[in-house]
């Protein structure tokens, strides 16, 4: 059921293609067909366990699929690593730092094995990215000082060290506090206003929802889903819901337009709106002289779609 | 941001949609950055620089214990019966007992750690994804495992010569064969002999490099070090296994001492250069092999 996506290779930031790995007996990535238009914050979701790191590990090089290929800003994967990943910034699977360095050091430590980097404007970039981070005023403090959520941040700081123009972010919110975690958040919609795509992977549905613009759900190494996230999240049905002091009225008025699977409760009447457009039902209701108090549309939220998909909740599977 | 991502329309290859070249960020093809900042991790960390001083330890303990008693001859090439004519014979005494463990020891811990601990703390992910290519990574930390040999026994060499000179004076110095040479000459020797062992300890840093591709322990890759080189100067001690002596790693360090004889006796450090040379193409080649499609999830 993956929404449909067309186009060509360089129009998607990442494409793969049957991307497979196994690892003994464990399939642990599943045939992912992955595509993140450009431009896109794309969200990549699954629980814990389902595959998203190993996917990720697989798109920037560090692990060899056992099938499947895969291109990265059009490019392909692994031949061409050293023309795309310059341009591609990332967080795997939490930050990792020499503990002795400070803050600084370790930036200025990953600035100097890049080949591509400028020593000239070394100190101007890491400042930029630390103050991006709100780390600026840490900068000297011993990496092994840092709580874990300045870890995080420095490890996006790394991620932002040169222009990118995709940004692979692997659970970027992991031991955030709430003010943190709506940093990031931020800090992700002003990447993609910068232009950059964005994949970021999260096992937390409600904190990628808000600022995503294209979603993929993995579960047990398969990509259940993904496309943009309206057209997901239409394919759980929309309900009307009628708030009224006489529900047995608005039920025949709800079944009379057609919609389907109408239930009733106590002041209150609610069934599935299909095609119909929900301000004709309100027409309707009032014209029938039902009193309504209260009138809404619900869709499910990703994570009643997400076990709608399974089966089952949004947990480890094993 | 540069000007050229501010201003989309100056991208090349826009018309096609696909940015061929997007950044501003030209290749510099030769630059010693990533060297620099490997040597700067190794000789900045506090561990090492107290291994560098314990390691410091022995020739000032060699010079001292001379000075204030009259040694008998040892194993080896016997340096220390010739201190007391000229201090730079510490420097050798010094080498010739650190190079069967401290000295090993030393590089054993500096290349266990390379990529073992690159990979225990996670930064090699970091480092690949940069990125640094694999190939690349492999020989600038060959290239830093060899500076540190060098360093580490010249640093050696270094004290001795210093705390001898201090305690004992230089000026004319016998050779092993006997044969008298002047100062110049004397440290020029010295310091050929130094830059031998060093390059001998390289070679099993190169091993070490190998086993560092193969874990993420680095102690694991440390210890596995220490033990071949143990391993190798017990089988160069069994007299019914010389068939395979002269292959062993550790067989020709001991032939530092050719340096000091009038004239240099080139034939066995020639020998010792080669199969040094020999084990870290060898074993250089091994960790590309292990390491060049290796997964890294740590």
């Amino acid at each position: 059921m993956t929404a449909d996506v067309t186009g060509e290779p360089g129009d998607f930031a990442v494409a793969t293609e049957g991307l497979t790995k196994r690892f003994h007996q464990q399939v642990a990535v599943n045939a992912v067909d992955l595509l993140v238009p450009r431009g896109a914050v794309y969200g990549f979701l699954g629980p814990n366990g389902s595959g998203k790191t190993t996917t990720i590990r697989m798109l920037l090089g560090l692990i060899r699929p056992t099938a499947g290929r895969h291109r990265l800003l059009g490019m392909t994967m692994p031949e061409r690593a050293g023309d795309v990943l310059p341009l591609v910034g990332s967080l795997v699977e939490g930050p990792a730092f020499h503990p002795y360095l400070s803050a600084r050091a370790n930036l200025v430590r990953l600035d100097c094995v890049d080949r591509h980097a400028d020593p000239r404007t070394t100190r101007v970039r890491i400042d930029g990215a630390l103050d991006r981070v709100g780390l600026l005023a840490a900068a000297d403090k011993k990496y092994r000082a840092y709580s874990l959520g300045m870890r995080q941040r420095l490890a996006i700081a790394g991620a932002l060290l040169a222009p990118r123009e995709l940004l692979v972010l692997d659970e970027p919110t992991n031991g955030l506090d709430p003010q943190g975690t709506r940093e990031v958040r931020h800090l992700i919609g002003s990447l993609a206003e910068d232009g950059a795509t964005v994949l970021v992977s999260s096992h937390l549905l409600s904190e990628v929802e808000q600022v995503c613009t294209h979603i993929g759900v993995m579960h047990v190494g398969r990509l259940l889903t993904q496309g943009p996230i309206e057209q997901v999240r239409a394919v759980g049905e929309a309900r009307a819901r009628v708030v009224t002091d006489r529900p047995q009225e608005a039920a025949r008025v709800l079944r009379r337009l057609g919609l389907t699977e109408v239930a009733l409760e106590t002041g209150l009447a609610t069934g599935t709106l299909g095609t119909l457009a929900p301000e004709k039902v309100v027409v309707a209701l009032v014209q029938d002289g039902v009193p309504v108090s209260g009138f809404s549309v619900e869709r499910p939220s990703l994570e009643d779609l997400f076990v709608s998909l399974t089966g089952e909740g949004f947990n480890v599977s094993g | 941001m540069s000007a050229a991502d501010l201003t989309p329309g100056l991208r090349t290859g826009l018309s096609t949609g696909v940015p061929t070249s997007p950044v501003a960020r030209p290749l510099r093809h030769i630059s010693t950055r990533f060297l620099r900042s490997e040597l700067a991790l190794i000789f900045g960390r506090r561990r090492n620089q107290a291994g560098l001083g314990i390691l410091a330890l022995v020739p000032i303990m060699i010079a001292v214990t001379v000075k204030v008693s009259t040694p008998r001859a040892g194993r080896g090439p016997d340096f220390f019966t010739s201190i007391t004519s000229n201090g730079l014979f510490v420097a050798l005494a010094a080498l010739s007992i650190e190079l069967t463990l401290f000295l090993p020891l030393a590089v054993a811990v500096i290349a266990g750690d390379s990529v073992a601990g690159e990979a225990n703390i996670g930064t090699l992910r970091y480092l690949l994804t940069v990125p640094v290519h694999r190939s690349r990574l492999l020989g600038v930390k060959f290239a830093a495992i060899t500076i540190f040999s060098l360093v580490v026994t010249v640093w050696v060499s270094l004290v001795g010569a210093v705390a001898g000179l201090a305690l004992f004076g230089g000026g004319q110095m016998t050779t092993l064969s006997g044969t008298e040479i002047g100062m110049g000459s004397a440290v020029l020797r010295v310091l050929m002999a130094t830059i031998y062992l060093g390059l001998c300890f390289a070679s099993l840093g190169a091993i070490g490099l190998f086993i560092s591709t193969m874990t993420e322990q680095p102690i694991g890759a440390t210890i596995a070090v220490v033990v071949i080189n143990v391993m190798s100067f017990i089988l160069d001690s069994i007299p019914q296994l010389s068939w395979m002596h002269e292959w062993l790693p550790t067989h020709w360090w001991m032939s530092f001492g050719d340096f000091l004889r009038s004239p240099v006796a080139w034939s066995d450090v020639t020998r010792g250069l080669l199969t040094s040379a020999g084990y870290m193409l060898v074993f250089w080649l091994a960790a590309w092999a292990r390491f060049s499609d290796k997964d890294v999830s740590g």
